[in-house]
């Protein structure tokens, strides 16, 4: 047990910890555009996705002892100072505003979305966007990327027989 | 069977990172330019908050690309949501009345309106001396106005919105035509494009630092009236196209 805790205190440092919080927000947010349907949800885990790796960038100028790039009266002696990396901590400042230029432009086009389809489904989207363009270039509808092959065929055929009769 | 499939991909990805950060210098990163820029910061531009010397003057170019971005957003979102060609194909018979909030709000609205926008100025105004600056500023006074429309949802005349939205964009244009302009009287007289060149003053004092608070009050009006103009658009949707 004491073995278990030295390697603990050894290994797991404040330093590790912070970077798997990073890391646990971007997998979090990967997780979450892989496997879920609804565009909204989508969108909100992009933004986890992209908090995780403004985390990443600011920790990656973390220095051991360090303090905020900032110079205040009460310090005399510069040379003795630890400070942050200022360089990621200016880029992840810019890159928060760009994010969330990002979002309300996702957002306007959800919402676009739900006011022609009345869904935030994606596959629901996907399937009336296909009816949408076949219906404009007068075609029939392309095969869906999920739905196998020969179970299309099928339907079409179906389908075909019923507009003949 | 897809989703267990990207579960295992999840977490064999994050294994993968997490070796990989194990073995970086944790709390040693090698910084050369961070560490020439906290050395020579203070004599270079005169700031305390060196970020503001990152954000301003070593990396001025940078910011007005990120300034195009939200400008490019923001016209995106006007494009997308502007429901004027609608309105004159179709003018709405029906009228959605909300209802008016109600006392203890509109006063709790009226006391922290004011707060709000001087607690933005004071972190626009002082963003090369303590934490803060342009962007924090300009987002502290968009929620300012954010909470006016929260507070008071009923909707007012289209004439007002419309006069808002245009007094915005002037803000807007102007303030970004006020740092370009900064910027290319350094050009003029001299330097590079957005150095600093008024002098450095005392430091630590207001009035310090050369051009560049001038920069990013010109960067946290912009910011503000972008971000404001951008929730007035999303507010001023037809709640009736989201209802059915």
């Amino acid at each position: 047990m004491t073995h278990f805790a030295n390697y603990l205190t050894t290994y797991l440092t404040t330093e590790i910890i912070l970077y798997t919080g990073a890391i646990g927000l971007l997998v979090i947010g990967l997780l979450g555009l892989l496997v879920l349907k609804n565009i909204f949800r989508l969108l909100l885990s992009l933004v986890i996705f992209e908090s995780g790796a403004n985390l990443f960038l600011v920790l990656s100028g973390f220095r051991a002892n360090g303090i905020a790039p900032i110079l205040t009266s009460t310090q005399e002696n510069m040379s003795q100072l630890v400070m942050n990396d200022p360089v990621p901590q200016a880029l992840v400042l810019t890159a928060i505003v760009i994010g969330v230029g990002i979002q309300a432009l996702a957002l306007s086009l959800i919402i676009k979305i739900y006011q022609r389809y009345r869904t935030l489904d994606m596959n629901e989207i996907h399937r009336k966007l296909e009816q949408d363009i076949a219906g404009i270039s007068q075609s029939t509808p392309l095969a869906s990327q999920e739905q196998p092959l020969y179970l299309y065929q099928k339907n079409s055929l179906v389908q075909n027989n019923e507009g003949e009769k | 069977m897809s989703k267990f499939s990207t579960l295992i991909f999840i977490s064999g990805l994050s294994f993968l990172l997490i070796v990989i950060t194990a073995q970086l210098p944790i709390a040693h990163p090698p910084m050369l330019i961070g560490q020439y820029i906290i050395d020579h910061a203070v004599q270079d531009t005169g700031v305390t908050n060196i970020v503001t010397s990152v954000v301003l003057a070593y990396r001025g170019l940078d910011t007005l690309g990120e300034l195009a971005i939200l400008f490019t957003a923001a016209s995106g979102v006007g494009l997308l949501l502007s429901n004027k060609l609608n309105t004159k194909l179709q003018p709405s018979t029906k009228t959605v009345r909300l209802s008016n909030s109600n006392f203890i709000i509109e006063h709790a609205l009226n006391l922290l309106f004011p707060l709000l926008l001087v607690v933005g100025f004071y972190v626009i105004f002082h963003g090369h001396l303590t934490p803060g600056g342009g962007f924090q500023g300009g987002v502290i006074i968009a929620s300012a106005f954010f909470l006016n429309i929260l507070a008071k949802p009923y909707k007012s005349s289209d004439s007002e919105i419309e006069s808002t939205h245009n007094n915005l964009t002037i803000i807007e244009s102007l303030s970004g035509v006020t740092f370009i302009a900064i910027g290319l009287y350094a050009l003029i007289s001299g330097h590079d494009f957005l150095e600093p060149f008024l002098s450095h003053g005392q430091l630590g004092s207001l009035w310090s630092a050369g051009t560049l608070p001038f920069l990013y009050i010109a960067v946290g009006l912009k910011v503000g009236a972008e971000l404001s103009s951008l929730l007035i658009t999303l507010y001023d949707i037809d709640s009736e196209e989201l209802t059915d």
